[in-house]
């Protein structure tokens, strides 16, 4: 079966992250009122085939743990879907 | 008979400052330096591989995150561990912490720019095989060219650099104080260069290739690659 497994990145909220403080700065400035604050990160798709949608999440999130993420400065969370 | 010691550095697509990394060995010490590209999996028992600067991949999903996978690593991994010493500037450095043969990462500096200018650098560790050369606090100054290389990790993670006296290399002001706002990209702690616990892996932000000759504005990268020759093979260049 084909699957569609979506990684999301993020910065762990103890590191820094500028990009994300710019854009945060940028809205504030225009005069949205309330915003808290502003993280930048960034999703990977990948189309895989598998037997399951267990195997196939289990696949993406070794992907991501020793490639798609660095686990030192980055949280990740994996989706699969099945793909049509 | 002269002294020896064999030199490697790596190259990866999108490497810049292989060349030049091969040069300032050169320079430093009169023997050559062999160019490796990285689908070598096999490597004769190098006394030093030197991983160069620049943009491997492309610097795609995170810096040197990629190259880190390419054949040549468990070579260089292998050596790494057996005790040959093991230099990575730049990108090379971000490619060692993505290898987690020193601790941390690199991230985007501070301000999102990508800096490249002269930088002044406290040498805190003289004590190492890269850096026996230098006084004890000597204030140096080598290039940096990057965009990521905010120096980050766990507080527990700092605070055994700290103790261990793994910070070889802080940014500093002129006058050598290092303050708070000293380095340029926002790294942690000024920290400019790392070591690892064994003593024979150094990360470093700055390029000291690009003050291994007085034609390039200086020696004060020259004096890195002649400790590493000293304690390599036991004597600066005859």
């Amino acid at each position: 079966m084909k699957f569609k497994a979506i990684v999301t990145v993020m910065l762990k909220k103890s590191v820094l992250d500028p990009q994300g403080a710019a854009v945060e700065r940028a809205l504030k400035s225009h005069g949205r009122s309330g915003l808290q604050s502003v993280r930048i990160g960034k999703v990977v798709e990948l189309v895989l085939e598998g037997p399951d949608q267990k195997t196939v999440e289990d696949q993406a999130a070794r992907w991501a743990d020793q490639l798609l993420a660095n686990p030192v400065m980055e949280n990740y969370t994996v989706r699969v879907e099945p793909c049509s | 008979m002269s002294r020896r010691a064999t030199a490697a550095v790596i190259v990866f697509p999108g490497s810049n400052c292989d060349r030049d990394c091969a040069l300032g060995w050169e320079a430093a010490t009169g023997q050559a330096a062999d160019l490796v590209w990285h689908k070598e999996s096999s490597l004769p028992d190098y006394d030093l591989i030197i991983l160069p600067g620049g943009f491997s991949f492309g610097d795609y999903l995170r810096c040197g995150a990629i190259a880190r996978y390419s054949p040549v690593m468990s070579e260089v991994i292998r050596l790494a561990a057996a005790g040959r010493r093991l230099i990575g500037i730049c990108n090379g450095f971000q490619i060692l912490t993505e290898a987690r043969l020193l601790p941390g990462a690199l991230i985007r500096n501070r301000d999102l720019l990508f800096i490249c200018r002269d930088a002044w650098l406290k040498v805190e560790n003289n004590r190492t095989d890269f850096t026996s050369g230098y006084r004890a606090g000597q204030v140096v100054s080598y290039p940096i060219a990057h965009g990521e290389g905010g120096y980050t990790i766990n507080p527990a993670g700092l605070k055994k650099l700290q103790d261990n006296d793994r910070i070889v290399l802080r940014y500093c002001r002129p006058d050598g104080l290092v303050a708070g706002d000293s380095a340029p990209n926002g790294s942690l702690d000024n920290i400019a260069g790392i070591i690892n616990d064994q003593g024979n892996v150094l990360g470093l932000m700055p390029h000291p290739e690009r003050r291994a000759e007085k034609i390039l504005g200086g020696e004060d990268g020259r004096i890195m690659f002649q400790s590493i020759f000293q304690a390599v093979a036991g004597g600066l260049r005859p």
